[in-house]
């Protein structure tokens, strides 16, 4: 067979979505201008940001809602817009408040069953199965302006997860819930659009929510993407100083590949030298990173016990900051910094104050790193 | 207070004797106001809806325009309405002075404007977020608005019960197009007029109490559709 035969047997590859220097504009203000974004089928994209970085306005547009001033959307590689009706209809969205008709549960889960007429029978054994896929089982003849938040929300979802759609738009569902509430959804979110193996894009400000339900993150600022990847690189190695304070993660340190083979290099990142493992060639430069929850840390000059960690760095204490319930302490390495998560009483245990001198401990496996360029950091 | 008395036994005398002449007039009000109202619906509700909801250039002065025609007096809708339908009119061939399709007609330009003023102020209430919500779950641009206007059912309704309240008793234009002609044009507001202008208060009278329980009724029917589907509510 040749090249080209193959070519053309070969499964369709187009991703569920795609869109093409896409620029809106808001009263001459750029709101979104991005050359390019894809989301692979079946995968769940997340489009990470502060407010108005213009995430939702990306969603809208990519999910036909809303007119580009310029570029253009693919849907399985064929163009659309949201005039055409039957590809719209392959599309369903929730937003951040669930916005229920003035009527029943059931009338607001077969609203769009009822849009595409689909016979009575079938509707209402669709409309059973999707809530109870939510959790609310016969709730059918409920009033929808009784719900509580996290009900109302779910009704939503249903009402999207009915019509079977090929892609899903999720808008920061779950901001208007209180933490404990998001936590189980955002499980419950993610463990659904799995299942039903949706092409989903799905919007928030919230780094563990994206964490938890994405399969790629992209984040955005200013109305441009800054960094895109999979969840683990881009939550542990921003690529620059504003995605890391946005992250609040260290900023992520320079480097040139030292030694490269066997699947472990030596990166000289100023006066330092760490070991990760990756395979890049000689004298590349790159972005290095390392997660605060995978550096243990120890008092200078006590006795290292013997682990696989191969990287073992010196420094000296620059900055002691609550991170949540623990502390998150920051370490020079000449100039590079890194960053590691202690306990509070060990760190009160340790007497952690900026100038202690520690001892850093990480694995070569803990080490991110990606090729520099690869995102063009923002000037 | 005698008056008052001969009024209401001459109310009950005017609608228990099956007076010829009564429930003409009766039907005729209703008949008029009624396909008025209905008219000023059919024409009112997408226009509201438009105004409502559309963002364009010009929305706020058309707004400006439509709740001043709210408070239009009918005597000078009845003035324009009779210019244009008299005999050296623009619209004169069509020879509709002193019919009830006039009166139709003058009661029509009265009620779409508040049918068009309450329905915009109540489809603009709901969220404009519902529509993009409505757009994403498949609803063409029609059933968009559908859903909207019921949505604002209650808003919507409103402006009918309005327009309806407005135009059946308003005596200003049907008595200029329509001449207030007994047995073909005489309506209730009309005949309270005529009564009066004869001295015959207690007649008079009678219609006014004939008039008010009809339009009661009338609201009391259009509240209850109003207010059907109210189980949904908080």
């Amino acid at each position: 067979m040749t090249a080209e035969a193959s070519d053309m047997l070969a499964p369709p590859t187009a991703p569920a979505v795609r869109g093409e220097g896409i620029k809106v504009v808001y009263r001459r203000r750029t709101a979104v201008d991005v050359p390019s974004i894809e989301v692979a089928a079946g995968k769940t994209y997340a489009l990470l940001g502060a407010s108005g970085a213009g995430k939702s306005t990306l969603l809208r547009v990519l999910g036909l809602l809303e007119r580009p001033a310029e570029g253009r959307v693919f849907i399985d590689g064929v163009e659309a817009s949201g005039k055409d009706l039957a590809t719209r209809r392959t599309i369903a969205a929730v937003f951040q408040k669930p916005y229920l008709l003035r009527a029943t549960v059931g009338a607001n889960v077969g609203y769009g069953l009822k849009l595409r007429r689909v016979p009575k029978r079938e509707r209402e054994q669709r409309l059973s199965d999707a809530l109870a896929r939510v959790g609310l089982a016969g709730w059918e003849g409920r009033s929808a302006l009784t719900l509580s938040g996290g009900e109302a929300q779910r009704v939503a979802l249903a009402r999207a997860l009915v019509l079977r759609p090929r892609i899903l738009l999720l808008d920061e569902p779950l901001s208007y819930m209180d933490p404990l509430l998001k936590r189980s959804l955002t499980l419950e979110f993610a463990e659904i659009l799995k299942s039903e193996r949706v092409t989903a894009l799905y919007v928030t400000h919230d780094r563990d929510e994206a964490a938890v339900v994405a399969d790629r993150i992209g984040i955005m600022r200013d109305g441009r993407l800054v960094s895109e990847g999979d969840p683990e690189t881009v939550l542990t190695l921003p690529t620059d100083e504003w995605v890391a304070s946005f992250l609040d993660a260290e900023a992520p340190a320079e480097g040139l590949v030292a030694t490269s083979g066997e699947g472990v290099m030596t990166l000289a990142c100023g006066d330092a030298m760490i070991i990760a493992v990756g395979d890049l060639p000689l004298g590349s430069r790159v972005l290095v990173g390392v997660p605060s929850e995978d550096v243990l840390l120890f008092e200078h000059g006590v006795q290292i016990p013997r682990t696989s960690a191969r990287n073992q760095l010196d420094g000296v204490v620059s900055e002691v900051a609550p991170a949540g319930a623990a502390m998150r302490i920051t370490v020079a390495v000449g100039d590079l910094r890194l960053a590691s998560t202690v306990s509070r009483s060990s760190a009160a245990d340790l007497r952690l104050a900026p100038g202690s001198l520690v001892t850093l401990l990480f694995k070569a496996t803990a080490v991110r790193v990606r090729p520099r360029d690869t995102i063009a950091p923002i000037v | 207070m005698k008056v008052y008395y001969i009024a209401i036994a001459e109310a009950w005398r005017l609608l228990t004797s099956g007076d010829a002449l009564v429930m003409p007039v009766i039907g005729m009000s209703l008949t008029v106001s009624g396909s008025a109202v209905a008219m000023a619906a059919l024409i009112g509700i997408p226009l509201g809806y438009m105004l409502g909801l559309s963002r364009f250039g010009g929305r706020a002065a058309l707004m400006v325009l439509v709740n001043t025609s709210m408070g239009f007096p009918p005597v000078v809708v009845g003035l324009f309405v009779y210019l244009a339908l008299t005999r050296w009119g623009p619209l004169g061939f069509l020879d509709m002075l002193f019919t009830p399709r006039a009166m139709v007609v003058a009661q029509v330009f009265l009620a779409t404007p508040l049918v068009i003023g309450v329905t915009a102020s109540a489809v603009a209430s709901v969220a404009r977020d519902l529509r993009l919500q409505l757009r994403a779950l498949g609803a063409s641009r029609l059933q968009e608005g559908l859903a909207i206007i019921l949505e604002a059912r209650r808003g919507v309704m409103a402006s009918v019960i309005a327009g309806f309240g407005a135009i059946i008793s308003e005596v200003g234009a049907v008595s200029i197009v329509g001449g207030g002609i007994e047995g073909k044009t005489e309506v209730m507001t009309t005949a309270i007029v005529a009564n009066v202008g004869r001295g015959d208060f207690g007649i008079a009278m009678a219609w006014a109490f004939i008039l008010i329980g009809i339009a009661l009724m009338i609201n009391v029917a259009l509240t209850t559709v109003q207010n059907l589907g109210s189980a949904y509510d908080r």
